[in-house]
């Protein structure tokens, strides 16, 4: 037999996170991620793992901080209104320095907006889901494969750093379905002596909190906070390079737009455009180092995104503005055909896109 | 297809088994001998994937789809399309009837079983794939089946085992998942009507399996 199962790629999400030792989660229920919620109800009973359904999003996610202050491996999983809705724990997670995963399986908006695929929620994953200066590892699969794969990173960096960190898919990733092998080598699970596990009397009490009385302690937890930021920065970018050797035009998307933009590059390619494609693959960390290498021999580049230009921003601030950046987009629940993003790349050969 | 289609053939299974690509398939399938064919879309779980995908060829092929007026827009409300009674009553028409995914997409076919039953003209079958994590053994693969016929509040008639690892499929695959249908068969004393493979693997597969089904794929891959 195949060492492949066909899932969908809200399914592979649960699983990973199952084998990545993810014993408990919360959440409520939104198209389009309902998936992860279905799956975990019918497997963590069979493997002794909590899987409870909110009365809301929110209370979904103090289940996870009160969880994540044990040091058990927790997630909860949401669509875009629903992580709105998180925000307040997100930040309470960050302030306390608990780790989790938070799975976004983005829809369009703003407000109820529709239930069909976005990445309308850059933004909100990597610059402000909530108050006060915090940051979360922002993970952005594209493909099933990666649907896993994101998770049990997600898992493993969270940890690592003491931190949430959140997979941002779209609705179309978490709806189809590809063959994925899920043979992981999930190692221990690291040291947490700052987890409240009960003093037994052998060891002062662990306190988990984010309310401090003095403000230069707040400063001292924040500068703390930012130092670690600062390390992952520079250690956890990830990114794929796809023929950007000889690229004279770059198109920069992540996640499903990725997909999209290879399409239109391959095409593109047979019609003798020299183009190639920059996928973050961290979003936060925004790995900066290939755009800034690209500007040194493309002409333009190209952000494809399902927003009305979100990462567009980071992008412009890596390549810090050495050559024009344009957006092809759609929105409210459309994706960009590979036709739209080749004409893009037309428009860059022949002179620019406008 | 060498399968005797009868006036009413139901579509059930797990979700993500490869229902609505089977349905069209076999709605294609059939109008190549009735003239009369209609395709019904009753799935009230899934929002994304939907009949009304292949709407255009269906269309051109003169079979008649039912779905609801809400399949693939952002109204997420579980809404039946109101002529699926005609597919019941009129029957002059050979019908596909597409069900949701697992035990609560086949709840809204309790609301026709009974005339179904009654008319005794229909085949109900399950859909399997043993590459999929929930249906990847005979005993999970009952679990779900049983479930189904409670809440659709009828009793399978066959097994379309559509074994698949989507593009990735190989002939082995197929051939490597023979023995975990032909246990579901005998644990269910339910004959096997067909084995599904794409196109491409027909030919390979053929003299090696009786009652092959050859799948168009009907979505658009990205």
């Amino acid at each position: 037999m195949s060492d492949k199962v066909l899932m969908k790629g809200n399914e592979a999400i649960a699983e990973a996170a199952i084998i990545a030792g993810c014993r408990h989660y919360f959440g409520y229920p939104i198209t389009p991620q309902t998936e992860i919620a279905a799956y975990m109800a019918k497997r963590m009973p069979k493997i002794g793992g909590t899987f409870l359904q909110a009365e809301s999003e929110i209370a979904a996610i103090n289940m996870v901080y009160g969880v994540a202050s044990t040091g058990k491996r927790v997630m909860t999983s949401s669509s875009s209104p629903g992580i709105s809705l998180k925000g307040e724990g997100l930040s309470y997670l960050a302030g306390a320095d608990l780790p989790s995963l938070v799975i976004n399986v983005q829809r369009g908006g703003p407000g109820l907006g529709g239930i069909q695929p976005s990445q309308s929620d850059y933004f909100q994953a990597t610059k402000g889901a909530a108050h006060g200066d915090f940051r979360m590892i922002v993970l952005a699969p594209s493909s099933v494969q990666e649907m896993a794969d994101m998770t049990v990173k997600g898992f493993e960096l969270a940890d690592k750093y003491r931190m949430t960190a959140m997979v941002l898919a779209d609705g179309t990733m978490g709806q189809m379905m590809e063959p994925v092998s899920l043979d992981y080598k999930i190692g221990e699970p690291i040291e947490k002596p700052w987890a409240t596990t009960g003093t037994k009397m052998e060891r002062p009490h662990n306190i988990v909190n984010s309310l401090f009385l003095e403000p230069d302690e707040l400063e001292k937890s924040n500068f703390a906070r930012y130092d670690r930021y600062k390390t992952i920065e520079e250690n956890e970018c990830m990114y794929e390079e796809y023929m950007m050797d000889d690229a004279e035009i770059c198109v920069t998307a992540f996640g499903i737009a990725a997909r999209v933009s290879k399409n239109a590059i391959n095409e593109a390619r047979k019609q003798g455009i020299k183009v190639g494609l920059i996928r973050p693959i961290t979003l936060w960390p925004f790995p900066k180092a290939p755009y800034i290498k690209a500007t040194e021999k493309v002409k333009e580049i190209i952000s494809v995104e399902l927003s009305m230009g979100q990462m567009i921003e980071d992008v412009r601030l890596a390549s810090e503005c050495k050559v024009p950046v344009s957006l092809c987009n759609r929105v409210g629940g459309m994706i960009p055909s590979p036709e739209q993003v080749l004409d893009a790349i037309k428009n860059a050969a022949k002179g620019g896109n406008k | 297809m060498k399968y005797n289609y009868k006036r009413i053939t139901l579509l059930s299974g797990h979700y993500g088994s490869g229902k609505t690509n089977i349905a069209v398939n076999m709605a294609f399938d059939l109008k190549k001998n009735f003239h009369n064919v209609t395709i019904a879309d009753l799935d009230i779980v899934n929002p994304y994937f939907r009949t009304k995908d292949s709407q255009t060829e269906l269309e051109q092929s003169g079979i008649k789809l039912i779905c609801s007026e809400y399949a693939n827009s952002n109204v997420d409300i579980p809404a039946l399309p109101q002529e699926m009674y005609s597919v019941i009553d009129d029957k002059s028409q050979r019908a596909v009837i597409d069900i949701g995914g697992d035990d609560r997409g086949a709840l809204a076919l309790g609301r026709y079983s009974k005339g179904i039953i009654e008319e005794n003209d229909y085949d109900m079958l399950f859909v399997i794939n043993c590459y999929r994590p929930l249906t990847c053994d005979v005993q999970t693969t009952l679990e779900v089946m049983r479930e189904i016929e409670n809440a659709g509040r009828i009793k399978f008639t066959g097994i379309v085992n559509n074994s698949n690892l989507g593009e990735e499929t190989t002939a082995d695959d197929i051939l490597d998942s023979l023995d975990y249908a032909s246990d579901i068969s005998k644990a269910t004393r339910l004959p096997i009507v067909a084995t599904c493979v794409k196109e491409e693997l027909f030919d390979v597969l053929s003299e090696r399996i009786s009652n092959l089904f050859a799948l168009k794929l009907q979505k658009k891959i990205i």
